[in-house]
């Protein structure tokens, strides 16, 4: 018995201290201090915008005074969250104190991940394609590949940024004091500031964000709402805003970007899918050129990924020079060098090691991920917490990178679908790919072209950055060669594509204002 | 002094589920006597086609069969007759069918046990017996872990806990086990993942795990012959989700039902022959994998007395 009972202390000591190993994952961004912006940019309300012509195209009426006693209770509101505060409210308050156009940044990248999953096909062997009007039904709306992805966040991050330099028109033509800047007696949760607080920058961007994923992810709405409710709510119980601070705000940011939505809704991604005959015509075309057309490999056979990108409307140009872009064409299917260039793909994967193979997980960003435009984005967020950026300087930055992404992601999905070239694993069956194989062609890569891009802007707005970032983006364009995915060609056009691309949206940052 | 009947056929849970139980030597009911080492080589094939996503059973044309082979050198070592320990270690490779994914291969996890044997006694008609096992595993190599279903293992190092009991009439048995296994969180490639949520982290939780094992049989000093039902089951995890890639953190359950045997090729019990194979009956996030494995065991005496007697090759409880 005595022998039981031991061993059964034995097993429970073990038990016990086993268990009390906290195993919680910190995430990057959970401890990240409140924003306090070195520079409030109160000028920012002169910059340029996108999409609106002047700040002043929504109109955003003259809030009340704040000797009132309608403002008064507002204030009283305030206090009297703050009275009753519950664990979970300092909670709020901590989370979303870090920056509005951060955590909806981190949001979008969540909804993306989410749904970032190729459908699974039907019982012939086609696929279905996720319908907008029925998000919910399998497969849901939308699939977020790396095309859709780059423009849910250009669309996101730009409306966000039009509707933050027509608050800062407002904030300072309005000039009304933050409420523990008119009551002193006010307790903060947030560090005070002199920017005037009539309309809430954060209602703003939440207000941008909720109309836009209305659109982008229509069976997300639930979560969406959740999480604005939640900021706003955070907002008010920290004293950073009164009610009439919030609601005008985030009228803003809906009306603002209604006209995003307006610009999205006919900026032909809609077709980007294609139809067969589509499908068909890009395979005949490349046979008629003498060359091997890109076939997809998975089973069943897929048609290519958003064949049609490359017509969407660009942001950093016309839609003439993003056509202008498109490099020449790849090395021949039948030329030596073509030989040359898969038998190198073929070598780099039989003779891999380990730390190629970090490369290609690091960078893969494949199935389940923010995919690349994510990746950049999370690598420019935690940049740019370091900068202490005003929310429109934030927004602006955002901007500037994702529409980079997403015209990078137009003038490459255009020229992957000019020349439809085939992946080297397709003409050569020895070789094997150590990261999923993307079901469309070649000529030029995704990743290189991306990460061009997003270096090439991320380098003008963060200089002392700029060699970091380039050695980034090379190290993510070859981990698609060290994958077994891409032909070296792919990849290093690739990123003098991406670089031209930025290059368009540095000469916007010259001009806007910004700097 | 074969007393390592063991089976390596846990290595093909490895694959998709990863716990890192490699001997079934650590989930039976059989000692080494003092200094005597029991160590060989052991090679297990294992197979799936077909797979649970989440509670669903599917198989993927893009994958194909995904198959596994696993070289190991297993031992048990007999510190005295009532405390053992067993190591065991295998090396991997992985392949699948269909598709353009590359398999991986590797020398995978270490895994040491104690094993103890406080109570050995007469009751009824034969001898109960009562073991408490002790487990450690850890990685030997950076091997690739969010890589499923090709990677070689999960990489968690693991602490492990098992109550077991035996009762033995002449020569029939039945081995019962419960252990509860503690799983360390573990770093992948990638600094972002999506479970339920996005973390911004290369640190991935694992949920612990637990594992009900009972076995039955034929036990004598020649031939040991036995069914064995085995259930794993992780305590937490995920769901994989519909037409996604597994993950290391998925919630891995699996069902087995196998037969081992043993066989002391030699008169004086030197050499044995161990076989067997299972089959998965019901599982959740795994492959439907079925099994097989065989190996051979040699007994070194390190005993200062004579080298090993017919009589001392009894399995120590049933001396």
């Amino acid at each position: 018995m005595k022998k039981i009972l031991l061993s059964a202390l034995v097993v429970s000591a073990a038990v016990f201290f086993a268990s009390s190993c906290s195993k919680e994952v910190i995430s990057l961004t959970d401890d990240t201090a409140a924003l306090q912006p070195a520079n409030q940019d109160l000028n920012a309300g002169t910059w340029k915008p996108i999409l609106l012509t002047a700040p002043t195209d929504i109109v955003v009426a003259a809030p009340i005074a704040t000797n009132t006693p309608e403002y008064r209770a507002q204030i009283n509101e305030i206090k009297s969250f703050q009275h009753n505060l519950t664990a979970q409210e300092k909670t709020l308050v901590k989370y979303w104190s870090a920056g509005a156009v951060l955590r909806w940044n981190e949001i979008l990248r969540e909804l993306v991940a989410k749904h970032n999953l190729a459908p699974y096909q039907k019982d012939d062997g086609t696929y279905p394609f996720p319908d907008a009007a029925n998000p919910l039904a399998y497969p849901q709306f939308p699939f977020a590949n790396p095309p859709y992805a780059a423009r849910a966040y250009a669309y996101v991050t730009a409306s966000q940024y039009d509707a933050l330099v027509a608050a800062w028109h407002y904030k300072t033509l309005y000039n009304r004091k933050a409420p523990y800047n008119v009551d002193s007696s006010l307790q903060v949760l947030v560090p005070k500031n002199t920017l005037p607080s009539y309309p809430s920058e954060d209602a703003v961007v939440a207000g941008a964000a909720v109309e836009m994923l209305k659109l982008l992810f229509p069976g997300d709405q639930d979560y969406i709402q959740l999480k604005a409710e939640e900021h706003k709510r955070a907002r008010i119980i920290a004293g950073a805003n009164v009610r009439s601070d919030i609601e005008a705000g985030e009228a803003l940011g809906r009306a603002v970007a209604q006209k995003f939505v307006a610009r999205a809704r006919t900026d032909r991604a809609g077709a980007a899918a294609g139809n067969q005959a589509l499908w068909t015509k890009l395979e005949e075309d490349t046979k008629a050129r003498g060359e091997t057309p890109w076939i997809s490999q998975e089973s069943p056979k897929r048609p290519p990924m958003l064949p049609a990108f490359g017509k969407v409307k660009t942001f950093l140009m016309d839609s003439v020079t993003a056509v202008s872009l498109r490099p020449g064409p790849p090395p021949s299917t039948s030329s030596q060098q073509f030989k040359i260039e898969t038998e190198e793909v073929y070598q780099m994967v039989k003779n891999t090691d380990r730390e190629k193979i970090r490369i290609v997980h690091f960078w893969a960003d494949g199935v389940s991920t923010a995919t690349p435009p994510g990746h950049w984005d999370a690598i420019a967020a935690e940049d740019f917490i370091g900068k202490n950026y005003s929310e429109v300087r934030w927004a602006r930055n955002m901007a500037l990178l994702n529409m980079s992404l997403m015209d990078a992601a137009i003038v490459c999905w255009d020229t992957k679908n000019t020349y439809f070239n085939p992946r080297p694993s397709q003409v050569d069956p020895r070789i094997k790919t150590l990261t999923g194989l993307p079901n469309f062609p070649s000529y030029i890569s995704g990743h290189s072209t991306f990460s061009g891009a997003a270096a090439t802007i991320l380098g003008h707005l963060i200089p002392e950055r700029a060699n970091a970032y380039e050695a980034m983006a090379k190290e993510a364009s070859l981990s698609r060669l060290y994958g077994g995915i891409h032909y070296r060609s792919d990849c290093e056009t690739g990123l003098v594509v991406g670089k031209n691309v930025g290059n368009y949206a540095i000469e916007r940052a010259r001009t806007d204002g910004g700097e | 002094m074969l007393k390592l009947k063991t089976t390596i056929a846990m290595i093909a849970f490895v694959l998709l589920a990863g716990h890192t139980t490699l001997a079934q030597t650590d989930m039976d009911a059989i000692m080494m006597s003092k200094k005597q080492l029991c160590i060989g080589p052991m090679y297990s094939y294992s197979s799936w086609k077909n797979y649970w996503e989440g509670t669903l059973k599917r198989e993927n044309l893009n994958i194909g069969t995904v198959s596994s082979n696993a070289y190991s050198l297993m031992g048990a070592y007999g510190i005295n007759n009532k405390l053992n320990v067993l190591f065991g270690a295998p090396y991997i490779t992985t392949k699948a069918s269909a598709g353009t994914l590359k398999g991986m291969s590797g020398i995978q996890d270490l895994s040491l046990f104690v094993k103890w044997m406080p109570i050995e006694k007469e009751a009824g008609p034969g001898t109960f017996s009562m073991y408490t096992i002790g487990g450690v595993s850890f990685p030997l190599t950076n091997y690739v872990a969010d890589f499923l279903p090709l990677s070689i293992g999960l990489r968690s190092k693991t602490v492990s806990a098992r109550l077991m009991l035996d009762y033995q009439v002449n020569n029939l048995f039945v081995t019962a086990s419960g252990t509860y296994v503690f799983r360390d969180n573990i770093t992948i490639d990638r600094t972002s993942y999506y479970t339920n949520y996005l973390i911004q982290s290369n640190e991935v939780q694992m949920p612990d795990g637990s594992n009900l094992n009972v076995r039955a049989g034929y036990r004598s000093g020649k031939l040991i012959a036995e069914a064995v039902l085995n259930k794993w089951t992780t305590q937490g995890g995920f769901d994989i989700t519909r037409n996604n890639m597994p993950f290391p953190s998925n919630r891995m359950n699996a069902t087995t039902l196998g037969v081992n045997f043993k066989y002391n090729v030699t008169k004086n019990h030197t050499l044995a022959i161990v076989g067997g194979g299972n089959t998965t009956i019901a599982g959740r996030n795994m492959g439907q994998s079925t099994t097989y494995y065989g190996g051979l065991f040699y007994v070194l005496d390190f005993s200062p007395k004579q080298k090993s007697t017919s009589t001392n090759n009894q399995p120590a409880k049933t001396n």
